[in-house]
């Protein structure tokens, strides 16, 4: 679901005689077409809504209030995460910090956690009607509404703004800190004259990527019902005013557009100096425990607390028990399933265009490339109306009925994931690795199959991977266009947060926090998160 | 006009044999050019190479020599002119008749050797015998192992192995498919400097053993004049003189190629009746290389290298000039004189000989063979 995919790279070389061939363009193209089909889709559905009745809907009071919620999660969210993820990538690189990697991995791993699973662990315990409400009343406060999915998304977001600041200072030479302390510079003089005019860019690239993502998501908002673009377009649906929903979604767009914009504004790959001198750490002295329990206390609030209220629902059995709700292992084989075929369709799809841009440079390889991101940019709540309208309108044989509409749903929003990663297996391929095979006799077709493909299996594999897990823990688009009968580990917690019976949450929670370990180590294994 | 191709046909009387092209011709490119953007790259480049020796394109960096040589290979496309491999017309511009690298009898080292990473040794040499059958092949990639020294590291991968093993693997490698030409690019700048040398003579050794025509590229003039049987000179996408090593050195037919290889000095002269007047004095004409008669009293510059020239410590009237410049080069010494006449020339001395700085010095051509020489510039 979050990726942090540098389209930046702009090493792309090709064999001066040889360019890749106009079929591999057209098939590249074809994948193009096809994953920004839905967007279409959504445009035509909203444009036949008369002009009067749109305007009207869309200078309602609600759209107005869903407006400002979203404006309002989107920049308190990326202002909490600055607050956190920076000094947390300070303290991971620059101090004497004792056992750092091991705080690092901790800092890092909600990134590939859902926050629904924090959401719905922290509503059902101290949610309105949770169990902690019941028990003591209305005397605690209570995690609910817009203040509660800020601090639940903050919580699972803040390790974009960690993970790229890191990153950004890794990069830039610690000596040059120390040479400005020479010049009678103190240490936090130095840090703001010299270190953060540095790593502003890794910063900046981060809050983008949070603010992106606080506007972005669906299940935390809806379980906390909080009234923002997400969660109000999928009650709208659901309640059969489609035509709000996809004015809605046009303009959730707009927005997530203009948040683009200004990333591609900023110039990210400044790798600097690149030194790998770190300089002198920050000696911690007496701050050394109060460090290490500001992130113990980050990693209990975000990992331990929900598994411990998972397992406590696991063991104990509160309410009346719902039959239709309990857990089967059917859930899990079918999450597999989906999530299989979504991975092979991805793979499939991002061989051409990963292929066909890495090794030309060409403003049609550009747009193609740029075109497989759609996903990264469209919130999963608006692919999955498209392919609603695009399902009951046109295709209605596919509709809730077979796998396909669901895996093509996964495939559009997790290309990139795939595209980005084979694509830089292709761009470690030298020119001249290809161009020594040519000389040895073997064709273009005869040295993709003996080079090319088996240099680049890795990078193929680590993106089947990350789709197939970010594919299981996809709540939206499931939500809406999942076959009839058969419910997924993310629809079993969706119906228990429904039923308010939050213990059939339990289960199907604890195997996506399993799933989620299973992501940070694929990504710890790619490069780029400067983790290991 | 005829002045310059007088000397021209004196100079070509001395590379006749090395120049023309030849019935047993392997390699033919016949005026090609290649032009990137607005950049041409390779100029109107004729040249031919004759079956078994080893030729070396050198020049400096941006001269083409690179893109020559993947002309030849077939990884760029020429947009004018034709090369021709083995008698077959390979790329021609204008038509569609481009024969592709892999249907082209030609090998390629690459400069980076552009190894296989996921391929043992032995599966990287055997990677161009794919239609051999298999007895064939494993006793071709043994032999070629061996040959190369490295029987012993069949089953190491590529990164394994050290820079000069690396090589010698991609040598075995490019040579196994029996191509017709191969091509070497800078083949030795990825090497330290003393594995340089020695794989200098090694990459010749295993040239010659196999019986392979080999081209190949370089902008060091010490490691082409080491190596080739012939070396072709260039400038700016332009071969500027084909000949041996030692012909295209001690003949350069431009001041270019006087300079590319090595120090040179240009000592003015005056043609009159046998004597050339310098300012070292008179130089018998004869001492002059192909000097025709037509240039009787005119201006010539005379081309003179360090180890021509001897500087010894005089006084007064015997002076020549003083010493302006002194470098250490270990086993010898450079030094630099400013002779009265305003002119510089070099003098290369043995490290035991000691001139200070500002020493009056009397100059003396001490070279045991002809003098090359150049037509005054206006």
């Amino acid at each position: 679901m979050k990726p942090i995919t540098s389209y930046l790279d702009l090493r792309r070389r090709q064999i001066g005689a040889d360019p890749p061939s106009s079929a591999l363009a057209a098939l590249s193209a074809l994948v193009a077409v096809l994953v920004v089909s839905p967007m279409a889709w959504l445009v035509w559905q909203a444009a036949t809504v008369e002009p009067a009745r749109a305007y009207e809907l869309i200078l309602s009071s609600q759209t107005a209030l869903v407006t400002a919620n979203s404006v309002a999660l989107m920049l308190a969210v990326t202002a909490l995460s600055l607050l956190l993820g920076v000094p947390l990538a300070v303290l991971t690189t620059r101090t004497d910090l004792p056992y750092s990697r091991l705080w690092t991995v901790v800092a890092a791993l909600p990134l590939v956690i859902p926050s629904y699973i924090g959401a719905i662990a922290f509503v059902g315990m101290f949610g309105p009607g949770g169990e902690v409400d019941t028990l003591f009343g209305a005397t605690l406060p209570r995690v609910d509404g817009l203040r509660g999915a800020v601090f639940i998304v903050t919580l699972y977001t803040y390790p974009y703004v960690f993970l790229t600041t890191r990153a950004a200072l890794l990069s830039t030479d610690g000596s040059l800190a120390e040479a400005a302390r020479t010049l009678n510079a103190s240490r936090l003089d130095a840090f703001r004259r010299v270190t953060l005019p540095q790593i502003r860019p890794g910063i900046a690239a981060g809050a983008l990527l949070a603010a992106l993502y606080a506007i972005s998501d669906f299940g935390t908002p809806a379980f906390m019902g909080a009234n923002v673009f997400t969660s109000t377009i999928y009650w709208e649906f659901s309640g059969f005013a489609v035509e709000y929903a996809a004015l809605l979604a046009l303009q959730l767009v707009a927005i997530v557009a203009v948040v683009l914009v200004i990333e591609a504004g900023i110039g990210r790959d400044q790798d600097a100096s690149g030194g790998t001198d770190r300089g002198q750490p920050i000696r911690l002295g007496a701050w050394t425990w109060p460090a290490m329990g500001f992130v113990s206390a980050l990693g209990v609030l975000t990992l331990v607390v929900p598994v411990a209220i998972f397992t406590g629902w696991l063991v104990r059995s509160v309410g009346d028990p719902i039959p239709s709700l309990a857990f089967q292992p059917e859930f899990a084989l079918n999450s597999v399933y989906f999530a299989l075929l979504a991975a092979f369709v991805a793979c499939a799809f991002a061989l051409p265009v990963a292929y066909y841009s890495g090794r030309t440079n060409s403003l049609a390889s550009r747009v193609i490339e740029r075109a497989t991101y759609v996903g990264f940019a469209v919130p999963g709540v608006v692919i999955g109306l498209a392919l609603v309208f695009l399902g009951t309108r046109t295709l209605p044989s596919l509709y809730r009925q077979g796998v396909w509409l669901l895996v093509f749903a996964y495939v559009v929003r997790f290309l990139p994931q795939a595209v980005g990663t084979v694509r830089s297996s292709v761009l470690q391929i030298d020119d001249s690795t290809l161009e020594a095979a040519r000389t040895l006799d073997a064709g273009p077709i005869e040295t993709f199959r003996r080079v090319t493909l088996p240099l680049i299996m890795p990078g193929v594999v680590a993106g089947g991977i990350l789709v197939f897990l970010t594919t299981m823990k996809e709540l939206p688009m499931t939500l809406m266009l999942q076959p009839v009968g058969t419910n997924t580990l993310v629809i079993a917690i969706w119906e228990a947060q429904n039923a308010l019976a939050y213990r059939y949450a339990a289960v199907p929670a604890l195997l996506l926090i399993l799933i989620s370990g299973l992501t940070m180590v694929v990504m710890l294994r790619q490069e780029g998160y400067g983790v290991t | 006009m005829s002045v310059r191709n007088h000397r021209a046909e004196a100079q070509e009387r001395t590379e006749r044999t090395e120049d023309r092209p030849s019935p047993d011709a392997v390699l033919e490119i016949d005026g090609v050019t290649k032009t990137f953007g607005s950049d041409c790259a390779v100029d109107s480049l004729s040249l031919s190479v004759r079956e078994g020796e080893l030729l070396t394109l050198l020049g400096p960096s941006g001269c083409g020599k690179t893109t020559a040589l993947r002309l030849i290979a077939g990884l760029e496309r020429p947009d004018e002119g034709t090369i021709h491999v083995g008698g077959e017309r390979v790329a021609t511009a204008g038509e569609r008749a481009f024969v592709p690298p892999e249907r082209r009898d030609v090998g390629v080292v690459f400069q980076d050797f552009a190894l296989f990473p996921h391929m043992t040794a032995a599966e990287n040499v055997a990677f161009g015998l794919a239609d051999w059958n298999a007895d064939d092949r494993e006793r071709r990639v043994a032999e070629l192992l061996e040959m190369v020294g490295l029987s012993a590291y069949a089953e190491n991968t590529p990164e394994e192995l050290s820079g000069g093993q690396q090589q010698r693997i991609a040598l075995a490698r490019s040579i196994a498919p029996e191509p017709e030409i191969l091509l070497l690019d800078e083949p030795f700048s990825n090497l330290d400097v003393d594995l340089r040398v020695e794989m200098r003579e090694e990459v010749r050794r295993i040239l010659k053993g196999a019986g392979v025509t080999g081209i190949s590229v370089t902008h060091d003039q010490e490691e082409a004049m080491s190596i080739s049987d012939r070396v072709a000179v260039m400038a700016e996408g332009r071969i500027e003189q084909v000949g041996t090593p030692e012909g295209v050195f001690q003949h350069p037919r431009s001041r270019f190629v006087a300079g590319f290889l090595g120090h040179a000095s240009f000592l003015p002269g005056y043609i009159s009746g046998d004597l050339v007047e310098t300012p070292l004095g008179p130089v018998g004409r004869d001492r002059i290389h192909g000097l025709a008669a037509e240039y009787d009293y005119t201006r010539i510059d005379v081309l003179v290298r360090p180890d021509d020239v001897l500087a010894r410590p005089a006084e007064g009237e015997r002076a020549d000039g003083r010493v302006t410049y002194r470098r250490y080069l270990g086993p010898t010494v450079l030094y630099r004189v400013e002779l009265d006449s305003g002119e510089t020339v070099e003098a290369m001395h043995n490290h035991s000989d000691r001139l200070s700085l500002d020493t009056p010095v009397t100059v003396e051509l001490a070279a045991a063979h002809d003098l090359a020489w150049f037509p005054a510039e206006e």
